[in-house]
């Protein structure tokens, strides 16, 4: 048994790359060795900016010799068919056998496969993996690439330590050939580090100082980071992400926090953060106040990939260029608020939406008005006035210096920015949040006034994108809108918003005509006279008195019958997207997907807190002992008139020329109570009652069908007795169409 | 300010007092590791890689060794001379070394130690930025060099240019000049460095520059006489290549992409606008870098059997 270990050094990584790379090592060893017959088992993967190491202990040093063999395709089979046997088996045609199985000529592959050395094994593997290696983006270097085909890495490769059990694995890559020396740290050791196996590589490095295990490092940094900020009394703002890169960006990692003016604090926190974690990858830091409150404070911890002469030096450095970046942020924040935000808004008319439904301005304009319509309808209980104002003004930071600078800022600039020009806290909290819920995590808007800001925003986007028929498709969804109708869905069900859905995408999808149509005819250009292409809307009847040409009324009839007509399909495909959104919102959330099926397939149901309402009262139902054996019972009775093709002519009369036996009468009876109570409750969405109803039917269908025979002699009965059933499913059929449900 | 001229000049440089002497240290180090210096191209550009010691260099398999300053011109930037940091004119530094040595990173550590910067007192790091310009139609893969938490170089291994890849690859440094010097210096605004070791500021040199140019880029320049200069740079730029002129035909294409920024910071450009005035652009960086490759594709090829264009 061996240990190997595998270095592959090369110019700086990138921080963000070096996880997926170790996972990339791993899986591409493990590929080789299995495919050359050596098991790995023990392995570890490290990497630091300038290395990728792997670990595989326990390796034999030759592998067994195998003999096996494997059936393959009949003789006759496809060509594709045996190349591919011979290809998966390593052996060639003419080295096929052919035996008989169950009187057919068949191949088989004998492998006899020798002992190998495990380390020509490596030999030959590692080229392979570096040829093979997939990073996000790779790059070619040197006096090799004068030619497109030379190695590809993600900076320049360049060193290779291969070593088996201490000896070196030879082998060449690209004129690199490997061995045993590596580097230390790029500043704290010179020269090359000769390591001498598996053993001593990660102290050998250690005393280069070289850190090579990144969880070590992370170690170190999510530590130092925090002794750094309780050793001046503060708190690190904690962020795993930033500790990860500042791993990948260090060999040697050395926490220093730092401070910065305090008038810098004037700035919205966020920005501060921001541009400290983005620009610098700084860590911040927060204070507690007597009163228990915390508060962003004036320090910054950066990471060192040096144990500086004097790290006050290098703090100094890093202290003067975070002021340069708040400098900045101050600066944009400042001059932001040298116009209104209703000013800025002028700016989203030169920012196109998308080409065909017009400009940015135009978008807000469409999610003013149904804004303010949410509101007036009652839908969403807020003032339509408030509604409309924070609409108008919801998009404005997008057009701001500091959005422009910080994009991940949206919404919460605009925030600031009306609060500090004194709009009401409603309009300003709706401007901050109306792009919530951004996450499978993130909250819900529950203030009126966000609510309609935020919903019509997104009712704006998924219909606009319906109707010019950019709909997701696949894994394809470039303008999230799936995301969007989750967003839409999670606002209606946490709100308790009562509106039919297709109501919402009727009045959303309606506001695209214009801007669409205008793009189709302006796309058409002016017609050859110099005229003016179309008057809108009240254009068609009109033409004498525009004179325009008949081309161009023609360009402009069809055109808008195109538009109706892709906002007709929009509202179809529309509801299509939401239900199937849905179901899968709902499976990840415990519910049957054939639940949701039997409330729809009582036809109608596109009010979503209703829906929902009846899909949880019926899953509750379905789970209790009355609800699984009334399914039964209705199944078997619903069976029976499907087996008799029984059409009741009358399912409504229950008066009967015989005396029904105890059970049929006891059905009858309660049946006869139950179904009008079954039915109020549903009208009046009581649909926990409405199942209560239904269970007082379990032990009378049971009795029912225990005792009483259907298919009786007398025709009366059998007559009577169908009906009876009929009216049964009918009765549970009005609340969920129990047909569909599975079990 | 010291106007005296001395009697008896030394040869001392310090490049940690003096703006000037950094760049001349520059200079020593990058002459003696043998680059041909040269002086600035004598047009407007935005930025060094503009260069045709760069771009059209960057093209073929001929070895290449160059460095030079290039005084770089960013209207947009202006502020009239009121932000310690930001100009609209201000220099870079260009190394370029073709193909790409496997030592380049020593090389480029090497020179900041000449110029005074000390990798144990401060924390150089090599962070990920990746290049791309659409208006050459350009891309490479490398880092933003970090001093201290600043970025102070680009460091660049150019992978396409004009559309094609090259090969070999070259590796290119680009040095912000006045950010490295205010760092070294140890001041907080570009206009208190010292210009020279006797007593000339850079802001005597540049504030009033600074001044004029950000009015006259924001305010003054005559944006009719932009649109036109532009047409005309396009269509002398299509008549250098029809007479298979490419050095020229790409200086017409500087020539707009400079045209154009002026007419940005003027701010008569609409965002629609910007992307087809790019793609104008682009199409001449990319029409004349495509013209200079074929005019030398047969004697490349001939030199260097082991190339090929594409």
């Amino acid at each position: 048994m061996a240990d190997f270990l595998l270095e592959l050094r090369s110019e700086e990584i990138p921080a963000r790359m070096q996880k997926g790379a170790r996972a990339e090592l791993e899986k591409l060893l493990r590929r080789e060795m299995d495919a050359a017959g050596v098991s790995v088992s023990d392995l570890t993967v490290w990497s630091t900016p300038r290395r990728l190491a792997l670990i595989a202990g326990g390796l034999p040093l030759e592998t067994d010799a195998v003999h096996d063999e494997a059936k393959g395709p009949p003789v006759g089979a496809p060509d594709q068919a045996v190349d591919g046997f011979c290809r998966k088996n390593g052996v060639s045609r003419d080295q096929l056998e052919v035996r008989e199985v169950k009187g057919r000529e068949t191949y088989f592959a004998v492998i006899e496969r020798p002992g190998q050395a495990v380390a020509d094994l490596l030999a030959a593997a590692i080229p392979v993996i570096i040829r093979d290696f997939s990073w996000p983006k790779s790059m070619r270097w040197g006096d090799a690439s004068i030619s497109s085909e030379s190695t590809k890495w993600v900076r320049p490769l360049s060193g290779i330590i291969a070593l088996l059990d201490g000896e070196v694995v030879p082998c060449v890559t690209d004129g690199l050939a490997s061995g045993r020396d590596t580097m230390g740290h790029r500043f704290h050791s010179t020269g090359p580090i000769t390591i001498a196996g598996a053993d001593d590589y990660a102290e050998t490095l250690r005393a280069a100082s070289v850190l090579v295990d990144h969880e070590e490092r992370a170690g170190i940094i999510r530590e130092g980071a925090r002794k750094a900020a309780k050793a001046v009394g503060l708190t690190v703002v904690e962020d795993e992400g930033l500790v990860v890169e500042n791993a990948g960006l260090t060999e040697w990692p050395v926490p220093l926090l730092g401070r910065f003016e305090d008038d810098f604090l004037d700035v919205p926190p966020e920005t501060i953060q921001l541009t400290a974690r983005v620009n610098q990858k700084y860590f911040v830091c927060e204070q507690r106040a007597p009163d228990g409150t915390t508060s962003l404070a004036n320090a910054f911890i950066c990471t060192a990939n040096i144990a500086a002469d004097d790290p006050a030096v290098v703090v100094d450095g890093n202290r003067k260029v975070l002021a340069a970046r708040l400098a900045d942020a101050r600066f944009f924040w400042e001059l932001d608020q040298k116009k209104t935000l209703a000013e800025h808004a002028k700016g989203l008319e030169r920012i196109t939406f998308h080409e065909k439904l017009g400009t940015v301005a135009d978008k807000v304009d469409r999610v003013a008005k149904l804004a303010r319509w949410l509101c007036e309808e009652g839908i969403v209980k807020g003032d339509p006035d408030l509604a409309e104002q924070a609409a108008r003004l919801c998009k404005a930071d997008l057009v701001t210096e500091m959005v422009g600078e910080f994009p991940e800022l949206q919404g919460l600039m605009g925030g600031y920015y009306a609060a500090k020009e004194g709009l009401p806290v409603e309009v300003s909290n709706a401007i901050r949040d109306h792009y919530k819920p951004v996450g499978q995590g993130d909250d819900v808007p529950t203030a009126p006034v966000t609510v309609a800001v935020s919903l019509a925003d997104k009712l704006d986007t998924l219909a606009s994108f319906f109707v010019i028929d950019e709909k997701p498709t696949g894994s394809k969804d470039p303008f999230a809108l799936r995301r969007a109708v989750i967003a839409v869905l999670r606002q209606i069900e946490d709100t308790d918003l009562r509106v039919r859905w297709s109501a919402l995408f009727e009045i959303a999808t309606e506001k695209t005509y214009q801007p669409y149509l205008a793009y189709l005819l302006t796309s058409i250009g002016p017609g050859a006279d110099g005229l003016e292409v179309y008057r809108w809307p009240e254009f068609p009847d009109q033409d004498e008195e525009y004179g325009v040409t008949a081309d161009v009324v023609f360009a402009f009839r069809s055109d808008a019958k195109f538009v109706s007509d892709a906002i007709a399909r929009a509202n179809v495909d529309l509801a299509v997207f939401l239900i199937d959104r849905l179901k899968v919102q709902q499976r990840e959330a415990g519910v049957r997907h054939y639940l949701i099926d039997a409330v729809f397939a009582l036809g109608g149901e596109d009010d979503l807190v209703r829906l929902l309402a009846r899909v949880k009262a019926l899953q509750s139902f379905i789970e209790t002992d009355n609800g699984k054996n009334l399914l039964a019972g209705y199944k078997r009775a619903a069976n029976i008139l499907k087996k008799e093709e029984w059409t009741a002519s009358d399912q409504g009369d229950a008066s009967l020329n015989y005396v029904p036996e105890n059970a049929e009468q006891a059905l009858i009876d309660a049946l006869a109570a139950a179904a009008p109570k079954a039915a109020s409750a549903v009208t009046e969405e009581r649909f926990e009652d409405a199942m209560a109803a239904l269970a007082t039917l379990r032990a009378p269908i049971d009795a029912f069908f225990e005792d009483v025979t259907v298919n009786d002699s007398d025709p009366a009965k059998r007559e009577a007795r169908l009906n009876l059933l009929a009216r049964f499913t009918k009765a549970v059929g009005n609340v969920a169409d129990f047909s569909r449900i599975e079990g | 300010m010291d106007t005296q001229l001395q009697a008896t000049p030394t040869l001392a440089r310090d490049p940690a007092r003096s703006f000037q002497d950094m760049i001349l240290t520059l200079h020593d180090f990058w002459a003696a590791a043998g680059c041909v210096i040269l002086q600035p191209y004598d047009m407007r550009m935005g930025a060094g890689t503009f260069h045709t010691a760069t771009t059209l260099r960057a093209l073929g398999p001929e070895p290449w060794n160059a460095a030079f300053v290039q005084p770089c011109r960013r209207p947009t930037d202006g502020r009239y001379g009121e932000n310690p940091n930001r100009l609209q004119h201000y220099y870079q530094y260009q190394v370029i070394l073709k193909p790409s040595p496997s030592d380049i990173q020593e090389l480029y550590l090497k020179s900041l130690a000449a110029i005074g910067v000390d990798p144990l007192k401060h924390d150089i790091r090599f962070v990920e930025d990746d290049w791309e310009s659409p208006t050459l139609g350009a891309w490479g893969l490398g880092w933003e060099v970090w001093c201290d938490g600043m970025e102070v170089t680009q460091f660049t291994y150019f992978q396409q240019m004009g559309g094609f890849d090259c090969k070999p690859v070259a590796g290119e440094l680009t040095y912000g000049l006045e950010r490295l010097a205010m760092y070294i210096q140890g001041v907080d605004s570009v206009y208190d460095l010292a210009f020279n070791q006797h007593g000339v500021s850079y802001g005597d040199v540049f504030l009033e520059n600074e001044r004029q140019m950000s009015k006259w880029n924001f305010e003054v320049a005559d944006t009719d006489a932009l649109f036109d200069l532009f047409v005309k740079a396009e269509a002398e730029c299509q008549n250098a290549l029809s007479h298979n002129v490419p050095i020229a035909a790409y200086e017409q294409a500087i020539e707009a992409s400079h045209i154009f920024n002026l007419l940005q910071a003027r701010g008569v450009i609409s965002v629609q606008e910007r992307a087809s005035y790019m793609g104008r652009v682009r199409d001449l960086a990319r029409g004349s870098c495509e013209t200079y490759a074929k005019l030398n594709e047969e004697k490349w090829a001939k030199d260097y059997p082991e190339w090929s264009l594409v």
